[in-house]
């Protein structure tokens, strides 16, 4: 029987799994953004107790940076291969909210197939799983060539 | 801003002892008293740095330091702030002393930490972003400091050789320091066949979270030419300043910057600005400095902070390196002490160990790792959650 998906915690992400977004929060009627929306800051450009609009952010942006981690991270992360397997981390700075955003970058790509500045695209991924359930997260995704030029 | 006077410092040596802290924190204590020729009972104020790894105690530090030395009735307070905790510890005493309020106080900091990765509170605590980031991305403190590193790389064509220069540069400036964690000199190869932690970071790239304490005496100026203290070294500038909002620089332990994209971002970044208003404070600038103690969380973070102090352009700090300007012996070294890599880390009471260090070099005290002539120094430093800390010490 398939496993149920389910997200590794609430309310930060879509489940869409061609098309997921990242759950973030708006200061109404300004360009200001925070990720996730439930430890929001603050714009203090703003008077007084902000309107926060819970949004989708935008799903691309480039590069900021990257590394891994070759050693597995210590709890709360949950190693999910025997041996640990390396991961890619990246850092991506969206298009329309100007703001860089942590992930994992999906299984196949390391820093040598990485720099600054490519073209980046949200993903949704296995986090890691237990009998019953798939523990999702978003992972970032290098766009391909060709999806870039018929952007 | 008022200057205050630096009588005495002291430090347990860094380590991995196992011991209590409160015991590291005590021994600089009396090191730092008896260095002042100050008696502990004159003292009107403790302020000491937390540790939030060795439970309560760590929590109270100034009374614990206070309790361990025998209370005398003094004022106390305690000081969070990660990293910086030990410069915002030196602030509370500064503005105690320049209020009138004390003559005499005694900042201390200790920390006993265990080995490996430092990892969140245990528990399922998703308000929690430090905890957030470990769950969700599997972000070690090291994964920080190796986008850091790749960003320069990528950007300026730092090189992995550049970075293990940092580490072998600051371990021969170690090999004279007998308080340090590491006294062993480190060639290029040491560090080229150490394993990777963080692409492009290895293992004697990154800082070695140690056990030490380090305290420090200071008084208002009257009080010091009042004892015998005629000339000296002197608090000129502390910066503890939080970032300016949109704060575009990832950083610990955040899983998102602030967003770009309806506010302009301020042109001094967050980390610049450390530098900048401790500066400001004291009335000097990059070009005054002999000497500086910068937070190499990493090899490759030192060589930001050469930028982010102003000591050069950005991308320009591998030159630096390379030419030799950040070696004793140099224009302007960096890192006497050994630094984070080889003095190592002890998180709460590292930045009084800054301090400590470029005291010993203002006064001519530091023996075979002596930056001759140095009359200004200056201390960089960075943690989690917006804080930092520079302090401005002059002669």
């Amino acid at each position: 029987m398939a496993k149920t998906r389910v997200p590794a915690v609430e309310g930060m992400f879509t489940m869409d799994p061609d098309d997921p977004h990242l759950i973030g929060a708006k200061i109404a009627g300004r360009d200001s953004y925070f990720f996730p929306c439930h430890l929001a800051g603050g714009d203090p450009g703003v008077a007084g107790p902000a309107q926060l609009e819970e949004v989708e952010l935008s799903s691309r942006g480039t590069v900021w940076s990257y590394t891994t981690s070759d050693y597995p991270p210590p709890p709360p992360f949950v190693v999910n291969t025997d041996p640990y397997q390396p991961i890619t981390v990246a850092a991506v700075q969206l298009h329309t909210e100007k703001m860089v955003i942590l992930g994992q970058v999906v299984e196949g790509y390391g820093p040598d197939d990485l720099h600054v500045g490519q073209e980046m695209k949200l993903a949704l991924d296995v986090l890691y799983e237990d009998d019953d359930n798939e523990y999702m997260v978003w992972k970032w995704r290098p766009t391909d060539p060709i999806e870039s030029e018929l952007r | 801003m008022d200057e205050i006077a630096i009588l005495g410092v002291g430090m347990h040596p860094w380590g991995k002892w196992g011991r209590n802290f409160v015991e590291y924190g005590t021994h600089a204590a009396h090191e730092a008293l008896a260095d002042a020729g100050v008696d502990w009972n004159d003292v009107g104020f403790v302020s000491g740095a937390i540790t939030v790894r060795c439970g309560y105690p760590g929590y109270v530090s100034g009374s614990t330091f206070a309790r361990a030395l025998g209370f005398n009735g003094s004022q106390v307070s305690s000081s969070y702030a990660a990293c910086a905790s030990g410069a915002t510890a030196l602030q509370v005493a500064r503005g105690q002393i320049l209020s009138g309020a004390c003559d005499v106080a005694i900042v201390v900091g200790a920390d006993t930490t265990p080995k490996g990765f430092l990892a969140p509170n245990a528990g399922d605590r998703p308000d929690d972003m430090d905890w957030l980031r470990f769950h969700l991305v599997g972000a070690t403190n090291p994964v920080y400091f190796g986008l850091h590193a790749r960003r320069r790389m990528d950007l300026y064509g730092a090189t992995t050789d550049d970075f293990a220069m940092v580490k072998v540069k600051n371990s021969r400036h170690s090999v004279h320091n007998e308080r340090a964690r590491f006294t062993k000199e480190y060639g290029l190869d040491d560090v080229r066949n150490s394993p990777v932690v963080s692409n492009p970071l290895r293992l004697l790239d990154i800082c070695a979270t140690s056990d030490g304490g380090a305290a420090i005496v200071v008084s208002s100026m009257d009080y010091a030419k009042a004892h015998g203290h005629s000339d000296p070294v002197r608090v000129a500038g502390i910066s503890t300043v939080t970032p300016t909002y949109p704060d575009t620089m990832i950083d610990l332990p955040y899983l998102a910057t602030d967003s770009g994209a309806g506010t302009p971002e301020p042109e001094v970044g967050f980390k610049e600005s450390i530098g900048h208003s401790a500066y400001a404070e004291a009335g000097l600038g990059p070009d005054d400095v002999d000497v500086a103690e910068v937070y190499d969380l990493s090899s490759a973070l030192e060589l930001d902070w050469y930028e982010q102090l102003g000591f050069c352009a950005s991308g320009d700090a591998e030159k630096l390196l390379r030419d030799g300007v950040t070696t004793i012996g140099g224009r302007l070294p960096v890192n006497p002490s050994g630094g984070l890599g080889a003095f190592g880390e002890a998180v709460p009471a590292q930045a009084l160990a800054q301090v400590c260090e470029l005291t010993w070099q203002l006064r001519g005290e530091a023996g075979a790792r002596q930056v001759e002539g140095a009359r200004v120094g200056v201390t960089a430093n960075q943690g989690l959650f917006g804080h930092g800390s520079s302090v401005v010490v002059r002669r």
